[in-house]
């Protein structure tokens, strides 16, 4: 078999995977996005052992490695989510904007010296 | 004998130890403060008396190498030194037994009077000492004294602005004088007082005129003359024996003593000699006229100092040593002596102006004899001591050849009219103080008001060199021998104090001249101020000192200020506009910035993706160029 054919599955299953983490809005979709991206990854390794005839078969391996960590961070991201959503009954990802910066108006006189030497006087 | 000098001027630094550091603790301030200084005059008169004639004693001790020069500091004893130094230490002890009633109340009398003997260690440091960097450090030390003292009535708003201003006036003058002491030391490759009149007397010194003209600077500051003689009037702010002692006697005579110390460099500098004389007339003459004006006591001294200093520069312009110092001791006795009578008078009548005086003949019998002959000197009357030293000036520049041809023409001049208008200015305060009515009392003999006795005696003291001081006279050459030649070496000029001849009978013309007009003006209105029915509309451009502040003012001051402003100006908008730039630059940058923290996680990952593509890109490029 060819190897383009697992290679670009793997790329349009991250290019999927990449949409669905950055624009999706609902948190499961944005998990279910990330499994896809971690596929996608393994897809690569598979098919790289494979091109490569790697003898000790590292591609398999990392690849089982994955797989037991994303079903760990799978069912670590659903608690979080879920958490979020006993919270804040909304699993929306925009209406999270906690860590946003304030933002205030600064206007150019406010370092002006003489109101520095005001506040000193003060 | 060098010792016995070095004791004399350390004694009145430690009694000003002593003084200052017993706080406002009066009890033991008023022996501290005097008997050093006392102690010191002993101590100065064996000195003077021990040295005699002779000539330069030197002794120095070595305290390293400073670069090319190696630094020795010590005492140098001439004929000259010693005299001042009698003169310096006579007043200074007067002063402080004289202050002991007159100011020993006052909270802060031991400040003042620790202030008085370091004042009078820092002139003997000055006149004995060795070299022109010590002299230097005792002329600064004097300086700041002088600044301190016209501000003891700090309370007071004229006082303030009169210390700052003796300061900075007299700085003015100082800097070129160091200048010139630096340029002297370097040019004759040594700082000592006798290795620098050794290199003038053999020609070493490449620029003598430039540094005679920076050294002038330094003279004119400290003893008042134009341009920079207007601190000297204002510095009355002060109390009146300080005005005795620093602003009439010694400190003011310090820059006439050094002109007379290093007199070889300046002979060097015809020109400087020439400027010399027509600064010593436009003061003397100005000054007299402004001291005729003015209707406060002390200012009249004031001005009277400023034209008899002037007296001593115009006498040294033209070649008269000697006669110029022997004016400069009798001044020192009979100024001292009138400012300490001005003080007593002032504080039983409770005011300075003239106006507020009068017959007080009866009611102050000492004060009025005492100041009668202080008066009778000022003038110039003969045979008191005043008179021989006006004579003496007056017949060197009458007799001056040479390159003190010119300047004697002007001194000359100026001096017989300023001879007559000393007479009536001191006519007119005599007659202003202790004669005609009191104008508070009707019956003038009622009661005596005289002071305690501490301040009688000096009183008494100094006036017997008043009147007797022109007994020197009687020894011929005898005066200029001890004062020693131009280097101090021994007996090389003789030149006569003796009056005598045409400049002599002028002067007492010009004397009983004015004196006649201003009697005949006060005859006419006993009450009358004669300066007012004599000078007419001038006597408001004299009563301000020919508006010689508001000169300063226009001339120095505004522009000053101007440049300040400037300056403030140039430094609030233009190097500060760059600082608050780079802070508000800083800051409107964090604004934009901060709106892409918008808190949204995947915009920061759209962020993040993006770029590394751009990264990648960049690298992608990169590589196959290279």
């Amino acid at each position: 078999m060819h190897a383009v054919y697992p290679l670009g599955l793997g790329a349009l299953l991250f290019a999927i995977g990449l949409y669905g983490v950055l624009a999706r809005r609902n948190a499961i979709a944005v998990l279910m996005a990330i499994e896809l991206l971690l596929n996608a990854v393994t897809l690569n390794l598979v098919s790289f052992n494979a091109i490569l005839r790697d003898q000790y078969g590292m591609g398999q391996i990392f690849t089982l490695f994955i797989i037991t960590i994303a079903a760990a961070e799978t069912g670590l991201g659903l608690a979080i989510v879920l958490l979020l959503y006993r919270q804040r009954a909304t699993a929306d990802l925009s209406e999270q904007r906690e860590l946003a910066e304030p933002v205030e108006k600064v206007d150019t006189d406010e370092l002006e010296a003489r109101e520095v030497e005001a506040e000193v006087a003060s | 004998m060098n010792t016995v000098a070095l004791l004399a001027a350390l004694l009145p630094a430690l009694g000003a130890a002593i003084t200052a550091a017993g706080g406002r603790d009066l009890r033991h301030a008023k022996f501290w403060s005097t008997a050093p200084v006392a102690a010191a005059f002993v101590l100065t008169l064996l000195v003077a008396i021990d040295h005699g004639s002779g000539g330069p004693s030197i002794h120095t001790y070595s305290i390293g190498t400073a670069g090319q020069f190696h630094v020795e500091i010590g005492t140098r004893i001439t004929g000259l030194s010693a005299l001042v130094a009698v003169l310096v230490t006579a007043v200074a002890a007067c002063v402080q037994a004289f202050s002991t009633t007159y100011l020993g109340g006052e909270p802060r009398y031991p400040s003042y009077a620790a202030f008085i003997s370091l004042f009078t260690a820092a002139m003997l440091t000055v006149v004995y000492s060795a070299d022109l960097i010590v002299l230097l450090v005792g002329w600064e030390i004097m300086g700041v004294c002088s600044y301190f003292l016209i501000g003891h009535y700090w309370e007071k708003a004229v006082a303030r602005p009169a210390s700052i201003k003796a300061f900075l006036m007299t700085k003015a003058g100082d800097v070129p004088f160091l200048f010139g002491i630096i340029a002297l030391g370097v040019q004759a490759h040594s700082f000592q007082i006798n290795a620098v009149l050794a290199a003038a007397g053999s020609d070493a010194l490449s620029h003598p005129a430039w540094i005679a003209a920076l050294l002038l600077c330094g003279v004119l500051g400290k003893s008042a003359q134009f341009p920079l003689h207007s601190w000297l009037p204002d510095a009355m702010a002060g109390p009146t024996p300080i005005s005795a002692l620093i602003h009439a006697a010694t400190m003011v005579a310090a820059g006439i003593y050094l002109v007379a110390l290093l007199y070889p460099v300046f002979v060097l500098a015809p020109a400087v000699l020439i400027a010399m004389a027509v600064i010593a007339a436009i003061t003397m003459c100005g000054a007299a006229l402004c001291a005729f004006a003015q209707t406060d006591v002390k200012k009249i001294l004031a001005y009277s100092t400023v034209s008899q200093l002037a007296y001593m520069l115009g006498g040294l312009a033209v070649g008269g040593r000697s006669q110029a110092i022997y004016l400069l001791l009798a001044h020192g006795a009979f100024k001292a002596l009138l400012f300490l009578a001005a003080g007593v008078v002032i504080h039983r009548v409770g005011s300075n102006d003239l106006s507020a005086m009068g017959g007080l003949r009866f009611r102050m019998p000492i004060a009025y004899g005492t100041m009668t002959v202080g008066l009778l000197a000022l003038a110039g009357i003969p045979p008191f001591s005043g008179f021989f030293g006006k004579e003496a000036v007056l017949g060197a520049a009458y007799d001056a050849t040479g390159e003190f041809a010119a300047p004697g023409k002007i001194v000359l001049i100026f001096g017989l009219i300023t001879a007559g208008l000393t007479a009536a200015y001191s006519l007119r305060l005599w007659l202003g103080v202790f004669h005609g009515p009191f104008p508070d009392a009707p019956h003038e003999r009622e009661a005596k008001v005289e002071a305690p006795q501490a301040e009688l005696i000096p009183l008494v003291l100094l006036a017997i060199p008043a009147a007797a001081l022109g007994l020197v006279v009687l020894f011929g050459t005898g005066f200029s021998k001890v004062i020693g030649g131009w280097y101090g070496e021994q007996g090389a000029v003789s030149s006569d104090l003796w009056p005598g001849g045409l400049t002599t009978l002028l002067s007492l013309l010009f004397v009983l001249g004015f004196s006649a007009l201003v009697y005949l003006a006060w005859r006419r209105d006993e009450q009358a101020d004669p300066a007012e029915t004599m000078l007419g509309p001038a006597r408001d451009v004299l009563l301000n000192g020919f508006s010689f502040d508001r000169l300063i003012d226009v001339a120095l001051v505004r522009p000053t200020r101007a440049a300040a402003r400037l300056v403030d100006f140039f430094d609030t908008n233009v190097i500060d506009a760059y600082v608050r730039g780079s802070g508000s630059g800083a800051r409107g940058l964090g604004t934009v910035l901060r709106r892409v923290q918008n808190g949204s996680i995947q915009f920061y990952l759209t962020c993040l993706f993006l770029g590394v593509v751009i990264m990648a890109a960049v690298y992608a490029y990169v590589g196959t160029v290279s």
